[in-house]
Formats: C-alpha cells, sequence, structure tokens
C-alpha cells in the first residue's frame, strides 16, 4: 500500500495517521503553506514550518492547535518520520518528506524555481529533495507557459506606473494592481522597491486594501525588505475635484476589483488596471478578466521549472495534481517516466 | 513592424474605444507612409495570400520547440489563436537572442522579406522563418506570425479605423468607409488618397436614413400558453385590429438598399456596408432603373421552397472572408423589402405607411426574385391573429410584425406604431455531459457544451445520448462558476473535451427540431442555445428523446409551440 493516498478528506498517510493540506476535518494535519486551497479550519492539530506560523495563524481560528517546525527538522508521526523543506511559493511554504518504511515520498505543494538572474527575494528558495515518489503541482502545465526574469517585469510595473503619474496632477491616473493577499503582494512590494533602488529613485510609498495588510505585516515581522504601505481608508476617498491617489499605485486582492470599492479611486478614465499572474500571458485570459494591463509573473513553477524538477528529484514515480495534472503526467510519460494525475481539491481559487 | 507590435500593445491594453482610436491615430501620424499603407491593409481586414499554410507553421512550431503534436494542441486550445500559441511556445521553448539590430519597416518586412518567401521551397522558407523566430523580440514576433497566417486584426474592427481616419481627415465616416472599399493595393500614393481631406460627393449618394426599431408587444418573461390571453393583451394595448399591419417577421440582417444616381449600395442596421457581400441583390436592385431607398431584411433564401433559409446559413455566408460560387449557391440571398423611404429622390418617410407599400410593390413589379416584397397577412381580430402566427414556424419566420396605419417612418427606437410579435422558442431540459474551451475571449474557459438527454421513454432510466451543443445564453459569472465546477467533476479527458458528471440540467431553447439520420440521436436541433441554467431540477429529470420526438410533426419538423 502506497505511503500517501488521497481519501476523501484529503492526502492521507494511513501509517502515520495524518492528512496532508485536507479538505475535510481530520485530527491531524500537516500543512504546507497559509493558501486557502491547502490550509482550512476544523482540523484538530496541524503542524507547519515554523517559517510560515504567522501567516497561517492568521487564516485559523484563533484557539487552532499549531505545532511549528524548522525547515529541514525532523519528527515523527505514529512511527512515520516528516520534515518540511523550503518550497519557494510564499514565505514560509513547505514541501512535506514523508519518510516510511520503504520509501520516500515528497508532496511538494505549491512552488515556484527560480527565474534567473534573481531569487524571490521574500521567501527561501526551493530545495531539491530526493524521493521515490514525488507529488507535484500542476496549475501552469503547458509548454506555454515560461515566466521572464521577476526583475523585468518589475521594470515593466514601474514604467506602467511612470506612465499614469506624467504630466500635471489633475491629469495623473491612479495605477490600481490586483495581486493576491499572501505571496504575490508581498513580492510585487519587495521587487518594486528594488527596482527603484537600481533606478536610483527615492522609496514611494504604496497605497493597500485592507485585506492586505495582515500579510504585508507578518512579512515585515520576519524582515522582508518591502516598500511601505498605507492603507486606504475612508478618510482619504476622492471627493469632488481634489483625488488624492492620482498619481498613487494602489494594491489590492482581485477579489476588490470588481466590487465597489474600487469606484472611490474615480471614474474608469482616471484610473488605469492590472493584474500581476501567471495567467496574464494569455491574451484571451487578460482580455476576459477586464484588466488594462497585465504582468507575467506567478508564484508557481512555469513548464520548464516543472519538467526539471521532476527529473531532478530522482523520483521512480511522479503524482502530478492543482491544475493541469493529466497533461503533466502524459508528458512525463512520454519521456519515460512512471507518472499519474491524483484528482484532489487543490488549485480551486488559488492563485496564479 | 516595431511600430506596428507597439499599436497593437495599446490596442490591447485598454477596453476603450476613444483610447483605441487615439492609439489609431497616433499610428497614422507617426509611421511612415508606406508602412501605414500596409498598416491599414491589414487592419481593414486585408490579407497575405498564398503564403505559408498553417499545417506549415504548425509543423515548424513543433519542430522548433520539440513539442509533440498533442501538446501543441492542447496547448492551442487553451490559447485560442495560432500566431498565439506558436509565438508563445517560441518564445518559452527555444533559445532566442533577440539581437535583431536593424529594424525595417513594415513594408520592407512584407514586400521584401516575407512576400518573396511565396517562391521558395518549404524547407527554405523553414530555415528563414526559423531565424527570424530566434531574433525578433516577443512583440514582433506575435505581428510576424499573425501575418503568417493571414489575420491580422486585433481589438479593432474595420468601423474603428474608418473612425480614426475620419477625426484625422475631418471627413465623415461613410466617406472613409466608401474610400476603404473593394480591391485596393496598399501603396503610399493609395495611402494618400485615403487620407486626403477633400471630400468627394459620394457620402450623400450611399447615405442610408436612421432605422426604425419595433418593440416586443409581450413582456420578455411572458409564459406564452394561451392565445385567448395574448389577444386580449394586445388588444388591450393596440386598440381594434383593424388599425394595424400585420407583417410576417424575418429573421435576418436588417438593412437598407439604396440606389441612387446610378450607384448602388446595401448598408445594415449596424452601419456595414454589406454591398460587396450580397451581389445578387445588387444586381436585381441595378436592374430597376430608378432611384429608391429600401427597408427590409436580408435573408438566405431557398427559392425551390420559396421560404427563407435558417440564420446559420447566412452566417456562414457573411462569416467567408471570400465570396466563391460555391457559396452563393449554397446560400443564395434575398432581400425581403417591406418599406419603401425614398422614390425619385423624394424623401417619403412622413407619408402613411399604407401609401409607401403601395409606391414600393409598383416599384418592385417586375424585380428580380432576389428582390421581393415582405408577406402580409390579415385577419378581422386579434385571436385569428394569433391563430395565424402560429404558422409562423412553417414558414420560418419569427412571428408578426404590428405597424400602425398611417403612421409615418420614425427614427430609432420609438414605442407606439411598429411592434413585434414573436413567437415562443421551443425548449427542452437537457443534462450536461462535455465540455470544452471557446475561442477568443473565451479561450481557457470552459464554455462549448454538449447536451443529452434520457433515451427511452421514462427520464432517468436507460442511457443520456446527446443531443445538442450551445455555448451562448448563460452571464459570464455562471461560465465561470461552471467551468470551476467541470474542471472539478470531469470523468474522463479526450484533448480539449471533458467527459463530465451528468449533473446540471440546462433549459435549451430552440427554433425548431427534425429527424436527422446524420445524428446518433436520430433528432437535429435549430439554433440551440442555453434558456436558463435548471438548478432545481436533477438530472434524473430531464426530458427523454420521446418527449423530444414527440415535438416533430408528422412532416418531421416541429411545428408551433408546444
Ligand atoms: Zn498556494
Ligand atoms: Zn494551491
Amino acid at each position: 500500500m502506497p505511503l500517501l493516498q488521497v481519501d476523501d478528506k484529503g492526502l492521507a498517510c494511513a501509517a502515520g495517521g495524518f492528512w496532508i493540506d485536507p479538505w475535510k476535518p481530520v485530527p491531524v494535519a500537516v500543512i504546507t503553506h497559509a493558501h486557502a486551497d491547502h490550509a482550512r479550519r476544523g482540523m484538530g492539530r496541524y503542524y507547519a514550518a515554523a517559517a510560515g506560523l504567522p501567516m497561517l495563524k492568521r487564516r485559523m481560528a484563533r484557539d487552532a492547535d499549531i505545532v511549528a517546525v524548522p525547515y529541514g527538522e525532523r519528527f515523527e508521526l505514529g512511527g512515520v518520520t516528516l520534515s518540511f523543506h523550503p518550497a519557494g511559493h510564499c514565505l514560509g511554504s513547505a514541501q512535506v518528506r514523508v519518510e516510511g518504511a520503504d520509501d520516500v515520498v515528497v508532496a511538494a505543494g505549491d512552488y515556484k524555481r527560480p527565474v534567473s538572474p534573481g531569487t524571490d527575494p521574500t521567501c527561501e528558495p526551493f530545495e531539491v529533495v530526493p524521493c521515490d515518489t514525488f507529488i507535484t503541482e500542476a496549475t501552469f502545465a503547458l509548454p506555454i507557459y515560461r515566466w521572464d526574469p521577476p526583475e523585468d517585469v518589475a521594470t515593466d510595473i514601474v514604467d506602467w506606473w511612470d506612465a499614469n503619474r506624467a504630466g500635471p496632477r489633475e491629469r495623473q491616473k491612479v495605477s490600481v494592481i490586483a495581486a493576491y493577499s499572501l505571496g504575490k503582494a508581498q513580492r510585487l512590494l519587495a521587487l518594486l522597491d528594488r527596482e527603484l533602488a537600481r533606478r536610483g529613485e527615492a522609496r514611494r510609498r504604496v497605497f493597500i486594501h485592507g485585506a492586505l495588510e495582515h500579510m504585508i505585516k507578518g512579512y515585515r515581522d520576519q524582515g522582508v525588505e518591502m516598500l511601505p504601505t498605507f492603507r486606504v481608508g475612508e478618510s482619504n476617498r476622492a471627493r469632488g475635484s481634489v483625488n488624492p491617489f492620482r498619481g498613487h499605485l494602489v494594491m489590492a486582492p482581485p477579489g476588490a476589483m470588481a466590487g465597489p470599492w474600487i469606484k472611490r479611486f474615480g471614474s474608469a478614465k482616471d484610473v488605469d488596471t492590472a493584474f500581476a499572474s501567471g495567467w496574464m500571458r494569455i491574451r484571451g485570459v487578460r482580455r476576459r478578466a477586464g484588466y488594462d494591463r497585465g504582468f507575467v509573473i506567478s508564484d508557481h513553477a512555469d513548464w520548464p521549472s516543472l519538467v526539471r524538477t521532476c527529473v531532478e528529484t530522482g523520483a521512480k514515480k511522479v503524482l502530478c495534481t492543482h491544475g493541469n495534472s493529466e497533461t503533466l503526467a502524459r508528458f512525463l510519460r512520454r519521456q519515460g517516466v512512471d507518472a499519474e494525475p491524483l484528482a484532489t481539491a487543490y488549485g480551486d481559487e488559488e492563485d496564479g | 513592424m516595431r511600430r506596428l507590435a507597439s499599436l497593437y500593445d495599446e490596442l490591447d491594453r485598454t477596453t476603450s474605444t476613444d483610447a483605441k482610436v487615439a492609439a489609431l491615430k497616433a499610428y497614422f501620424r507617426e509611421a511612415a507612409e508606406e508602412d501605414a499603407a500596409w498598416g491599414l491593409y491589414f487592419m481593414a481586414g486585408g490579407k497575405l495570400k498564398r503564403l505559408v499554410q498553417s499545417k506549415f507553421l504548425r509543423a515548424w512550431a513543433m519542430a522548433a520547440t520539440g513539442v509533440e503534436e498533442w501538446l501543441f494542441d492542447e496547448s492551442y486550445s487553451t490559447v485560442g489563436d495560432l500566431a498565439e500559441t506558436v509565438t508563445l511556445l517560441v518564445d518559452a521553448m527555444t533559445d532566442r537572442s533577440e539581437t535583431h539590430a536593424d529594424h525595417p519597416g513594415l513594408r520592407e518586412w512584407v514586400e521584401d522579406r516575407i512576400l518573396p518567401m511565396r517562391d521558395d521551397s518549404p524547407a527554405a522558407q523553414e530555415a528563414r522563418v526559423l531565424r527570424w523566430w530566434r531574433e525578433l523580440p516577443r512583440g514582433e514576433l506575435f505581428v510576424f506570425i499573425k501575418l503568417m497566417t493571414g489575420s491580422m486584426r486585433i481589438g479593432v474592427s474595420k468601423t474603428l479605423v474608418e473612425r480614426a481616419i475620419a477625426e484625422l481627415t475631418g471627413l465623415e465616416k461613410q466617406e472613409i468607409a466608401h474610400r476603404l472599399m473593394g480591391d485596393w493595393e496598399p501603396t503610399p500614393a493609395f495611402y494618400r488618397s485615403v487620407m486626403d481631406p477633400e471630400a468627394s460627393d459620394v457620402v450623400e449618394t450611399s447615405r442610408p436614413y436612421p432605422f426604425y426599431l419595433a418593440s416586443p408587444i409581450l413582456p420578455h418573461d411572458w409564459d406564452y400558453d394561451d392565445d385567448a390571453r395574448e389577444a386580449e393583451l394586445i388588444g388591450g394595448q393596440l386598440g381594434d385590429v383593424s388599425d394595424w399591419l400585420a407583417e410576417w417577421k424575418y429573421d435576418g440582417i436588417r438593412a437598407q438598399l439604396i440606389r441612387r444616381n446610378g450607384r448602388v449600395f446595401l448598408w445594415s442596421r449596424g452601419d456595414e456596408n454589406m454591398t460587396e457581400r450580397f451581389p445578387e441583390v445588387v444586381r436585381a436592385a441595378a436592374r430597376l432603373d430608378r432611384s429608391f431607398v429600401l427597408d427590409g431584411e436580408l435573408l438566405a433564401w431557398d427559392f425551390e421552397a420559396g421560404l427563407p433559409m435558417d440564420f446559420g446559413s447566412l452566417q456562414t455566408r457573411i462569416g467567408r472572408k471570400k465570396l466563391t460560387d460555391n457559396a452563393l449557391r449554397e446560400a443564395p440571398a434575398a432581400f425581403v423589402a417591406y418599406d419603401l423611404l425614398e422614390d425619385d429622390g423624394v424623401d417619403l418617410r412622413e407619408e402613411p405607411i399604407e401609401a409607401r407599400r403601395e409606391r414600393m410593390e409598383r416599384v418592385l413589379e417586375g424585380a428580380d426574385p432576389a428582390l421581393m416584397v415582405a408577406d402580409q397577412s390579415s385577419a378581422s381580430s386579434w385571436s385569428e391573429l394569433a391563430v395565424s402566427r402560429r404558422s409562423s414556424r412553417e414558414r420560418r419566420v419569427e412571428g408578426l410584425m404590428l405597424k400602425r396605419r398611417g403612421s409615418s417612418y420614425q427614427a430609432g427606437r420609438r414605442r407606439g406604431d411598429w411592434w413585434k410579435w414573436k413567437i415562443e422558442p421551443l425548449t427542452i431540459d437537457a443534462v450536461l455531459v462535455y465540455a470544452q474551451p471557446g475561442h477568443g475571449r473565451r479561450a481557457n474557459l470552459l464554455t462549448d457544451y454538449t447536451f443529452a438527454v434520457w433515451d427511452g421513454e421514462t427520464a432517468g432510466e436507460g442511457e443520456l445520448v446527446t443531443v445538442a451543443k450551445a455555448y451562448s445564453g448563460l452571464t459570464d459569472e455562471e461560465f465561470v462558476e461552471i467551468d470551476k465546477w467541470a474542471r472539478r467533476h470531469t470523468i474522463e479527458r479526450f484533448g480539449p473535451v471533458r467527459h463530465l458528471e451528468p449533473v446540471h440540467v440546462f433549459e435549451l431553447a430552440f427554433e425548431g427540431v427534425r429527424l436527422s439520420t446524420r445524428h446518433k440521436s436520430g433528432v437535429a436541433f435549430r439554433f440551440p442555445r442555453m434558456k436558463r441554467w435548471r438548478t432545481d431540477k436533477p438530472a434524473a429529470e430531464a426530458d427523454t428523446l420521446a418527449s423530444v420526438r414527440a415535438m416533430i410533426g408528422s412532416d418531421g419538423e416541429s411545428d408551433s409551440a408546444h
């Protein structure tokens, strides 16, 4: 019997009596990261990587029982040895290494690999963990997906922002960029900080939607350098001819972009909207989403990284989940790798 | 080509029409004449003919990237556009230097590099193309591949291009539309003639009148259960039936057929010049030796049966880039006239409708069959008219138009004198069983659905047999919701097609159903579309093949509303 198997509650380890990223209540949950499709409320006890604890706590009930374990440190559950290893997806995201009597399984959760030349300034880089069975995500598993260096994307974003703040104040536009609240928002704030420094420009303040505040603070508390942020409040709503947001960058979760919240920045002609996501690589998707601009940047592995990672782990068996799993599995099989799709509840309501 | 690539980016980055027009104007102002001529040519829908077949383009892309065919197809079905798929694959999967130092203009690219390739062998073409793929920056790579596939229009209609030039030259849009008609060569001389601010007299000759639009007489949620109730409602609103003319309502393209100063023009209600798309209608108008403006409906016509063909045939014909003899044979066109707005230079719009109609019948006497007068229906009471409306499906019309006697021809949608009295669409409840991604705006979203009904006499028993495909009628939110559900409830995948758990029931509306030997189910629907998502109904209560067959009359076609 395999060490890990999908049941109706999650990715189950019968021998160890725990579930990885379960979607239904279980007594013992091992969590890869704090995104909603991986970390859910209602579990008896949680095990998670220590670096991700502040973010996980934000998502959990106040009295949740969470055991934080540093990366690389081994611990046991029911005679099975586990350890967390950096996944490079967001701050504190982890791969879970599970060692049974006969074999080693690594559930990578969501992950990304660095795109040269830079690394993600907001989290530890992905670590290749050798294993017999590798469980990989497949969010962007098509050869059309390859990411540009994030530094180049940061350059494009600052260029866009500058174009919107050119000219006299009353003709400037508000630059509103949508970014997921955990991971993407912080990564952009850190990349933009570096980009402005590279240009020899002063730091600029970024207005943020209230929903981003906690996670940004969680990152700051762990020493991640980012542009200063200022919460958009009721007090600085645009009134009459005075629009305090003109020329500024506003960052918000995508969900806020469709609602009444965005109206405070003025009418459609005063606002330029953008979405920072890997999905923006496709024109049709960008048009359908209704944003003026799309910046292609993702916290998931692109196609070359997915393929490379599956090979580098040395796994004899690869299980694909989270997105385009059938495609990745079929491709790997044609490369001579024993691979299969694995049906899970991950990847729903997920970031790109 | 760099300037054209940046124009495409600008057009792609905005949803505002004004911003698009501004970007187009900037392009025409800034680009060199010889380049702008080609830019205009492509934006107006021009293609480079006999260039590279798309099967070669696919093959080269696969060879250059090492991507196998099945994976190429999956990528294509996600992206929804061949040129973009090739661009993304080449960008992602090949080592590119993007070191193209010289940036030749569009004319040089097209005339000196791309067109001469026509005489090369495929192998030589491949070598050239792959080299350019390596060197071109991503934006230009996309434009280059678009050029090779022929279709260049992205996010900009010919109408917008006409508007931009009209604003630049200070002329009217009709004038510009006229200048861009027909076959022309993208030369600097031609370009200068398009941009010439001196007007010709053609606008006055070709200009249509504003269309008068009818309003629906029945509320949109009317349940069509009872003729008597319907007659009562309409009688209550419109008064005596003898004050009204009733005319069959054709389901085609509303248009004005104009003949002035010996020239013929055909304008659709969408302000589109259709003159070149309907040569048989234009010929028929040219043969009538007088000036007139007719209002009516363009239809694909079955001359043997003396009935309109379905709207789909007309759409297919219009969708063709080139009108081949075959297309003209498959879907011959007719113009069904119902009003005469101008005769011999005299504006008749203030005349009573009966007088206009009578005069129109005289004008069209002896005209070619492609130019006919709309049939009327007469009745002595509203309920009698309600009964005769039931023959709409046999006549392949959408119902009746009611026009007040003595009324003038007004402009726009003015309630009161023109009403449409449509028939109920037929409906069935069917189960969603397959889904696949749409194209264009809907690429990457599962929006093309296949539906099934139970194959026996009893719902919920036996097997589900597929009966129809539909991809319109839902809101964007509903499509997104179903997309999300479908991805999690896929039983099996065949390339882009997903076999889904048979759970969701949809009410499908359609214009008719007939027996068909070409379909496994033995029935074929006309214009099926989704009317609503029946979240209240389980799959076991969907319709059966027996209930669908019951809608088909003895002649093998469905008749009036069930
Ligand atoms: Zn995640
Ligand atoms: Zn996820």
